[in-house]
């Protein structure tokens, strides 16, 4: 699987590390709704098809980026800097 | 006066090595230059820090990712957003690219101790690196004064092409001398020598 970094182009998924679901909304970080943070800390839908999801380029320019990864077919459609950074 | 050490250790074995009976396709030595630095912008001030580089090291970066130059004594290239590495022959450049630069445009890392440089030249010097890094070291694809940051079995490795047929790579100072034992086991085929 290739990821194409948007600072250093296509590389080996080896390069990259996951970082996690990037669909999830941090609650308000005052709110002690147990509910809320359960379901923000624990509760995944586990799609079948296009993802979004948090990446680190860590063997490479070490930026973070967003990528929409198909979990069927593993097919990319999107990669971009996760704060939308100008490369 | 205290001797200054190589991280190589024992692994540094000058002589020619491998397959070398028709000549030596590669050479590898330590550069060893005197700072080592890594230059990051806050967002939105990369033109400050590029100024700052300019006015301290002379050299006139290019913006594009992973782009660099190269002069006599000193060098630099993109290893990511907003971020530089940038080499002197001289030691003290972190503290005077520091002083240039100002808290409210960047920061300096001076790595001057953490990080090795190894130098690989000859006609098989992209040979012998493509067997390493999945990268294109084709002159098009890499040309002189660019820099790629990438790694080799967890280590990484940002490389600088430092002329038509050089590379400069940057390590981990702890990491060296694992790296440069198997750089050097990868280069026996096309013959080597260290120096």
């Amino acid at each position: 699987m290739l990821i194409s970094c948007p600072y250093c182009g296509p590389r080996d998924v080896s390069e990259f590390t996951y970082q996690g679901d990037a669909t999830r909304t941090r609650p308000d970080p005052a709110s002690a709704d147990a509910a809320a943070w359960h379901e923000y800390v624990y509760e995944r839908s586990n799609e079948a098809g296009p993802h979004r999801e948090f990446w680190q380029h860590a063997g490479g320019c070490r930026a973070h980026v967003v990528v929409i990864r198909n979990t069927v077919t593993h097919e990319i459609s999107s990669v971009a800097p996760a704060r939308g950074d100008r490369i | 006066m205290v001797e200054q050490m190589s991280p190589l250790g024992d692994a540094y074995v000058p002589g020619s090595h491998g397959n070398f009976a028709d000549g030596t396709g590669v050479k590898i030595s330590l550069p060893q230059p005197g700072s080592i630095v890594e230059a990051t912008a806050w967002p939105g001030r990369e033109a400050a820090l590029a100024g700052a580089i300019e006015r301290v090291t002379g050299l006139s970066l290019p913006h594009h990712p992973g782009g660099g130059v190269v002069t006599g004594d000193r060098s630099g290239f993109g290893i990511g957003p907003r971020k530089w590495l940038l080499t002197d022959a001289a030691e003290g450049l972190a503290e005077t690219l520091r002083d240039a630069l100002g808290i409210e445009n960047g920061t300096v890392t001076d790595l001057s101790h953490g990080r090795t440089a190894i130098r690989l030249e000859g006609e098989r010097a992209e040979w012998v690196l493509a067997k390493f890094f999945a990268l294109d070291f084709s002159s098009d694809a890499f040309p002189v004064g660019s820099g790629r940051a990438t790694m080799h079995h967890d280590i990484l490795a940002q490389i600088q092409r430092t002329g038509p047929s050089r590379f400069n790579l940057y390590v981990f100072r702890t990491f060296a001398r694992s790296f440069w034992r198997v750089l050097c086991h990868g280069a026996e085929e096309v013959g080597y020598e260290v120096r």
